[in-house]
C-alpha cells in the first residue's frame, strides 16, 4: 500500500488493481453510490460516484486507482450533477417514502438526504407499475427500481439462477423475472437468495415485516449513509 | 323543519351567499346560503370540496403497508388511522387478542393522540369564540388574541398538545405519521427514560384538564339561553363503549341511542358494522352521508364523537372523568343534551379522562415489556374501529391470498356528522341570518355551529387561525351586489 493519490486534498493509499472507489472506501471517504456493492464486479450505470481525475469525469466504481492522480469528488459542481440524477431516479419511479417500508433503510432516499435534496425538481413520470406478489415469502414492487442491476449479478453471479434482467433499453429499460409468465412465483427463487438481500431501494421485500424495526432504529437512523465509509475504515 | 332547507325549491331565483373556506377547523369545506331578497334563507349546505381517493389507491397494495400509509388522511389525529388499520389487520393476521403489552402501548399512543386533539381544539380553534363572543373584534379573535388576554390559557393549551405530542412520539418514533403500530402488535416498547420523562409532567397535565373542565363548564352554564339552544337539532347518536359500558376510545362494541335516549342497538361486534350502517351519496358534497339501516335515510342519521360518546356510556373509569361526567349528566336532566355547543364541554371531559389513563398506563410495567406480536391463522377480511377524537372511525379492507389490499372501506368521524353538521348550519342559519344583512359576525355563528363538532374536512389539512374568508351576495344575473373579505 505505498502507492498513493490525491482525493480532494487528501492522500488516499492503495494497493494494485484497486480502483477510487476501494481505495476511498478503505480510508474512510465517503462517494455517493447506487449500483456499486463491495461484493460484485463495478457497473458503473447509477454515474452517482462520477469523478474528475485530473480534470477529466468518470465513474469511481470502475477507475482503476494511479499513484500520482488528482481526484475531486466532494466539490459543489460534481454534487449539483449527483443531486440532478438522484432527482431524476425519484422522478422516473414512484418513489413515495412516507408510506415505504424501506424508509430509513434505503439507499436511494439517504443518499438525497446526503445530497440536501430538497425536492424533486422534475416532473414526475408516475409509471404504472404493478407489484409482484406471487411468490409466498417476497414481494416485488418495481415502483422502486432504479435499474442498478445488483439483483440481476447476484442473482446471476451468486446464486447460479438468473432470475432478474434487464429489458428493453434507454428510458423503457426495466426489471424483469426470467419465467414464461413472468412471476416470481414460477422461479426458483427463494429468500436465502443473495439477490433477496441487496436491493439499495425497496423493490425486493421479505414478505409480512413491514415496519418491523422502529424509528430511531433504522440504518440510516443512527448514523447518514456518509459514515458507511468510515465504518469500513474503523473496521480494518 | 330544517331538514327541508336542504334543498330550496327555486334554486334560480335566489341569491347565493358562500362561506369558502371555513375556517378555524380541520381541511377545508365551504358552506353556501341561498337567500332571496327578503334575506330569507332557503337552501343551506355544507359541503366537502376535497376529494383523497384512499380507498381506491390503496389497492393492490401490500396490506402490511396500510397503517402507514393511510394515516396520511391526517396530519391532526393520524394516530386514529394508524389505529383503526392496524385493528383491521390484527383480525386479517389472526391477532385474536394481542399482547398486553402491545393492546397497552397502543392505547398510550391513541389516549396521547386524543389528549392533543382535543386540546388543540379547544384552545387553539374554539376558545377565541368562546372567550370573546361570536361576532367579537374579528382582529382578535383568534389564538394570538387569547394569548394577549388570557396568557396562562394560552400557554396551557399549547402544553396540554406538546405532551400528547410527546407521547404519540415515544410510542410511534414520530409525533405526526409514525410507525408504533403493526398487523399482530407492536414495534417497540417504551425505554424507561422515556417513561420517567413523561411521568415528571402527567401530574400537571391532569391538573390542568381538570381546569379545562372548569373552564368551559362556567362558560357553558353562564349562559344557558345561548348554550343549550345554539343550532340545537335533536338525533340519534352512537359511539363504541368498552367493558361493562365504560367510555372507551381503544375497544368496544357499538351502542347506538335515538335522541331521547333509548337504545337503538347494544353490543354489536362491529366486524358486522355493514348490517347496521349504510350510507348515502348526494350529488352536491365529496363526504358521504351514514345512516342506520334499521332507521332509514330520512330518520337514521346520527351524530358522534365527544357529546354521543359522553352521554352514551354507562360510566367513565376513571375519578375526576366520572365525576366530571355526573355533573354533566346532572346539569342536562337526565336526558341527552343535544346542544352542539355542550361537545366542548364533553371533550373537555374526554380530554381529562385521556390525561388520567395516561397517568395509569405509565404505571404499568407492562409498557417496558418486548413480548409485543402476536400471529394466528390468516384471514382474508378484517374491520378494525376506534373512538377518533371527533367520533367513530371504521376501516374496513379485504386481502387476497398473494397479501395484496382488494378492498378498503372507511368511515371517518366526521363523515359519520355529515347529516348532523348540516342540521347544526340551518338551525343557526335559520335562527340567526333570516331576513338580516349578512355580516362576518352572523357567517361566523355558521362557523361556530360547525367548529362545534371539530370537523376534520378532508381528515388530512389543516387549516388554523385567520383563514381566508371571503363572502359574496351574487344577484339571480350573477352580479356581485356585496361582498366582505379578511385575509
Amino acid at each position: 500500500m505505498s502507492q498513493t493519490f490525491i482525493l480532494d486534498g487528501k492522500t488516499i493509499s492503495f494497493a494494485d488493481g484497486q480502483t477510487i472507489m476501494q481505495a476511498a472506501t478503505q480510508a474512510g471517504v465517503f462517494i455517493p453510490h447506487l449500483c456499486y456493492h463491495p461484493d460484485f464486479k463495478p457497473h458503473g450505470s447509477c454515474k452517482l460516484c462520477t469523478v474528475k481525475v485530473n480534470g477529466r469525469q468518470t465513474a469511481s466504481c470502475t477507475m482503476r486507482a494511479i499513484a500520482g492522480m488528482v481526484v475531486e469528488s466532494d466539490t459543489p459542481e460534481i454534487n449539483a450533477e449527483r443531486l440532478a440524477l438522484t432527482q431524476m431516479l425519484f422522478v422516473e419511479g414512484n418513489h413515495f417514502c412516507p408510506s415505504c417500508e424501506q424508509s430509513g433503510n434505503c439507499q436511494l432516499q439517504a443518499t438525497a438526504y446526503h445530497l440536501g435534496m430538497m425536492s424533486p425538481h422534475f416532473d414526475h413520470f408516475f409509471p404504472n407499475r404493478a407489484v409482484d406478489a406471487s411468490h409466498p415469502d417476497v414481494l416485488l414492487d418495481f415502483n422502486r427500481c432504479i435499474l442498478c442491476s445488483l439483483c440481476v449479478r447476484a442473482s446471476r453471479d451468486v446464486d447460479g439462477k438468473n432470475v432478474f434482467a434487464l429489458s428493453g433499453r434507454g428510458i423503457k429499460t426495466h426489471l424483469i423475472v426470467n419465467a414464461k409468465s413472468g412471476q416470481l412465483a414460477d422461479t426458483n427463487f427463494t429468500l436465502d437468495d443473495k439477490a433477496a438481500h441487496v436491493c439499495p431501494v425497496g423493490v425486493i421485500l421479505k414478505k409480512r415485516r413491514g415496519f418491523a424495526v422502529p424509528i430511531g432504529e433504522r440504518t440510516y437512523d443512527k448514523q447518514p449513509i456518509s459514515a458507511t465509509a468510515k465504518a469500513v475504515a474503523e473496521e480494518r | 323543519m330544517t331538514y327541508q332547507l336542504e334543498t330550496a325549491q327555486h334554486p334560480e331565483k335566489l341569491r347565493r351567499v358562500a362561506i369558502d373556506p371555513v375556517s378555524r377547523v380541520e381541511g377545508h369545506g365551504k358552506v353556501t346560503i341561498l337567500l332571496d331578497e327578503q334575506n330569507k334563507v332557503h337552501q343551506v349546505r355544507l359541503h366537502i370540496v376535497e376529494f383523497r381517493g384512499f380507498e381506491k389507491f390503496i389497492q393492490g397494495r401490500p396490506y402490511w403497508e396500510v397503517p402507514v400509509m393511510v394515516q396520511r388522511l391526517c396530519g391532526i389525529c393520524p394516530v386514529s388511522h394508524h389505529l383503526a388499520a392496524s385493528k383491521a389487520l390484527d383480525v386479517i393476521v389472526g391477532a385474536k387478542k394481542l399482547t398486553p403489552a402491545a393492546e397497552k402501548l397502543r392505547r398510550l399512543m391513541h389516549y396521547g393522540q386524543m389528549l392533543q386533539s382535543h386540546a388543540l381544539h379547544f384552545f387553539h380553534l374554539c376558545s377565541p369564540d368562546l372567550l370573546f363572543g361570536f361576532d367579537s373584534d374579528v382582529t382578535k379573535r383568534n389564538i394570538v388574541g387569547v394569548a394577549a388576554a388570557h396568557p396562562e390559557i394560552a400557554k396551557r393549551g399549547v402544553l396540554l398538545r406538546r405532551f400528547g405530542q410527546e407521547v404519540i412520539r415515544v410510542t410511534a418514533g414520530k409525533r405526526v405519521h409514525g410507525t408504533g403500530a403493526v398487523p399482530g402488535g407492536m414495534n417497540k416498547s417504551l425505554t424507561i427514560a422515556e417513561r420517567d420523562e413523561l411521568l415528571k409532567d402527567i401530574y400537571h397535565i391532569v391538573a390542568w384538564s381538570r381546569d379545562a373542565v372548569r373552564l368551559i363548564q362556567k362558560v357553558h352554564i353562564q349562559d344557558p339561553g345561548l348554550y343549550n339552544s345554539f343550532g340545537i337539532f335533536r338525533s340519534n347518536f352512537m359511539s363504541i363503549v368498552g367493558h361493562n359500558g365504560d367510555l372507551d376510545f381503544y375497544h368496544g362494541t357499538l351502542r347506538a341511542r335515538d335522541d331521547n335516549g333509548k337504545l337503538i342497538f347494544d353490543g354489536v361486534d362491529y366486524q358486522e358494522y355493514d348490517r347496521y350502517i349504510e350510507e348515502e351519496v348526494k350529488s352536491w358534497s365529496y363526504m358521504k352521508f351514514p345512516y342506520f339501516k334499521s332507521l332509514g335515510k330520512e330518520h337514521g342519521w346520527y351524530k358522534v364523537g365527544p357529546l354521543a360518546r359522553v352521554q352514551n356510556c354507562n360510566q367513565i373509569s376513571t375519578p375526576f372523568a366520572e365525576h366530571e361526567r355526573k355533573e354533566f349528566v346532572d346539569y342536562a336532566g337526565g336526558t341527552p343534551m343535544h346542544a352542539p355547543l355542550a361537545y366542548h364541554w364533553t371533550r373537555m371531559i374526554e380530554m381529562l379522562h385521556a390525561a388520567e389513563v395516561i397517568k395509569e398506563l405509565l404505571h404499568d410495567d407492562d409498557l417496558l415489556s418486548d413480548n409485543l406480536m402476536v400471529e394466528g391463522e390468516r384471514k382474508m377480511e378484517g374491520v378494525g374501529v376506534i373512538e377518533a377524537p371527533r367520533g367513530t372511525l371504521f376501516h374496513h379492507y379485504r386481502v387476497d391470498e398473494n397479501d395484496l389490499i382488494t378492498m378498503a372501506n372507511l368511515i371517518v368521524s366526521t363523515t359519520n356528522n355529515n347529516q348532523a353538521m348540516n342540521e347544526a348550519v340551518r338551525h343557526v342559519a335559520k335562527r340567526y341570518l333570516h331576513g338580516r344583512e349578512v355580516t362576518e359576525g352572523l357567517l361566523n355563528h355558521i362557523e361556530v355551529a360547525i367548529r362545534a363538532f371539530d370537523p376534520c374536512l378532508s381528515c388530512a389539512t389543516h387549516a388554523l387561525g385567520k383563514m381566508p374568508l371571503a363572502v359574496e351576495l351574487v344577484d339571480p344575473e350573477g352580479q356581485v351586489i356585496h361582498s366582505l373579505s379578511r385575509s
